[in-house]
């Protein structure tokens, strides 16, 4: 065998299945956007038509990216609210049984999202539920978890959480374990207090895992589906009422999959990869600007 | 003064314990509740079930009623595998290549396969359809299987894991010995990167076993399909065995939750290492 062509033959397995399974699709997207697909199979080239349709005319392409937003900020910015002081807590030096805990709030990262929809729409059923049970029993009313347009963000916000706050607090506790000793001990021989140690040391350090972990929930937010879908009976009910539940990629994939407006759908879709980009870009640069501080 | 911090501490404990131990109920109590509603025939009740029912036999005769249970077990089982074991070769050959070799256009290769690993499932995925439906594809495991062998992730994993962990000298000695390349892989890279491929394996079995949205696109119809496709299939029918939905997703949450309970450090720890150092 040729021994410069060795690395070569090496790397050429992935790069095939890669050319041709990854990389054309997307370059056949980007063409599908410029097109309309009419009935028959007729193809025609439209130019920006569908973009422009999107951010003039498409009422539910806004709704939609109204939808993934609240939810980000509910669902996927507010788990690591939670995260954070429980890594902390797991972290705690005397905390008997930590594996214990660590495994049990990992569970729901390794659970199916339709697996955790099913449950939940159990839990929070409206007439049967666990929820609402308990609400009834101290004398609150019970709320419509899904068919009323806030009580849908908020359940969709609730499941998101409960599965992903685990996944961060193993994160951020593997942030807190690599900070070294010395450092607390320097401080306390220096005198000072544990909340000036948790302001001064943990979290300055804690803050490029925090910006990591935040981009990878914004990054995975941003393209929610299966949970609406699955919550609020899939294509034909787009979301629920008033389409409280529609979230872009949900959209992208009705229109798409149920209508077979393959145009329309991947217009939708480089807008969404757009806004992803713009919010990344956002977030390097704090986190740069704030790395410089340091 | 000692026993004043002594109460603090104590209080402070008490305090954590009781934190702590509200969270775990908060993250187990749903597997309980689906552990007790797949013992039910009739569901609905109320007050709500919280003790476990006598109808499993009942439930299972449902659930297979409703949806082809254990042709979709078997199918999530095998696409999750084959996917594994066809990624995890790729991935590690090409990892090889990547960290031991010096060639031309490196650097630009791997620069390549970075920028593309922040590229959205969602961007290809009406294309990646298409193609599908022209290959005659749809409704098999080969969408599922095959393309997921293209990881951009998985050759960055793998190619920053032997950088370290298979000595250089080991290959050199190894071709001294006339060893050609293939059993350079069979016998030191492979070995040497088992602790990379535990953690690509997991990662990669883990996400096509819980995929959904690959599936239903790529596999639309509940009866060829994987678990999650089936089970929430049978959730929107208009007459669901809600006992026999629940022990499906029990049967489908078991194989997964039953690994983590005994190998939790292990599971963790490869989860969480491709997202860390990643």
């Amino acid at each position: 065998m040729n021994k410069k062509w060795t690395p070569y033959l090496l790397i050429s397995p992935f790069f095939v299945f890669f050319l041709i399974f990854g990389l054309y699709p997307i370059g056949y997207s980007l063409v599908m956007s410029f097109q309309k697909y009419g009935l028959g199979g007729k193809v025609q080239f439209v130019g920006l038509f569908n973009y422009k349709l999107m951010l003039t005319e498409d009422p539910y392409f806004w709704k939609s990216l109204i939808n993934t937003s609240i939810l980000l900020v509910f669902g996927s910015l507010l788990q690591h609210v939670f995260a954070i002081p429980l890594a902390i807590m797991l972290n705690t030096k005397f905390l008997k049984g930590r594996d214990i805990f660590k495994t049990t709030f990992f569970l729901p990262f390794i659970t199916s999202t339709v697996s955790v929809v099913i449950i939940f729409t159990r839990i929070f059923s409206e007439n049967y539920g666990f929820v609402n049970f308990v609400l009834k029993a101290i004398g609150l009313d019970p709320v419509r978890w899904m068919s009323d347009p806030t009580a849908i963000k908020v359940l969709l916000s609730i499941i998101i959480n409960w599965k992903w706050i685990g996944w961060n607090t193993i994160i951020y506790l593997a942030g807190l374990q690599a900070i070294p000793d010395d450092l607390y001990e320097a401080a306390r021989i220096d005198g000072a207090s544990e909340i000036a140690q948790g302001l001064k040391i943990t979290i300055p350090l804690l803050v490029p895992i925090i910006f990591f972990s935040t981009t990878m929930s914004v990054i995975g937010g941003m393209q929610m589906f299966d949970e609406p879908y699955v919550l609020l009976g899939g294509y034909e009910l787009m979301g629920g009422t008033a389409n409280s539940g529609l979230t872009t990629a949900f959209y992208i994939l009705t229109q798409g999959m149920r209508w077979l407006r393959f145009g329309k759908a991947s217009a939708i879709s480089w807008l969404l990869f757009a806004v992803i980009l713009i919010l990344t870009t956002i977030n390097r640069f704090v986190t740069k600007k704030i790395n410089s501080d340091n | 003064m000692t026993k004043k911090t002594n109460w603090r501490l104590l209080v402070g404990k008490i305090f954590l314990y009781l934190l702590m131990f509200l969270a775990a109920i908060a993250f187990a109590f749903p597997f309980y509740y689906m552990f007790v509603l797949s013992s039910w025939q009739n569901i609905f009740s109320n007050p709500p079930r919280f003790w476990f029912g006598t109808d499993v036999a009942h439930n299972f005769k449902a659930l297979t009623t409703q949806i082809p249970f254990l042709v979709n077990f078997f199918n999530s089982f095998g696409i999750a595998t084959l996917g594994t074991i066809g990624t995890v070769i790729v991935a590690t050959v090409c990892g090889y290549g990547f960290s031991k070799f010096d060639f031309k256009g490196k650097n630009i290769l791997m620069t390549f396969v970075l920028s593309t690993m922040m590229i959205p499932p969602f961007l290809n995925i009406i294309p990646f359809f298409q193609m599908m439906k022209t290959f005659k594809w749809l409704n098999t495991w080969l969408p599922l299987v095959i393309p997921a062998m293209g990881s951009a992730y998985g050759v960055f994993l793998m190619t920053q894991f032997l950088k370290n962990s298979v000595p250089e000298s080991l290959i050199d000695a190894a071709r001294i010995d006339g060893l050609n390349e293939i059993g350079i892989l069979a016998n030191i890279v492979f070995p040497l990167g088992k602790n990379g491929i535990a953690v690509l394996g997991t990662i990669t079995f883990v996400n096509s076993w819980n995929n959904f949205m690959g599936a239903l696109v790529m596999l639309p119809n509940y009866k060829k399909s994987t678990l999650p496709v089936a089970l929430s299939t049978m959730m929107q029918r208009s007459d669901t065995s809600w006992g026999g939905l629940m022990l499906g997703t029990l049967l489908s949450v078991m194989p997964l939750l039953i690994v983590i309970i005994f190998f939790s450090k292990q599971i963790i720890g490869n989860l969480t290492a491709g997202s860390v150092k990643g």
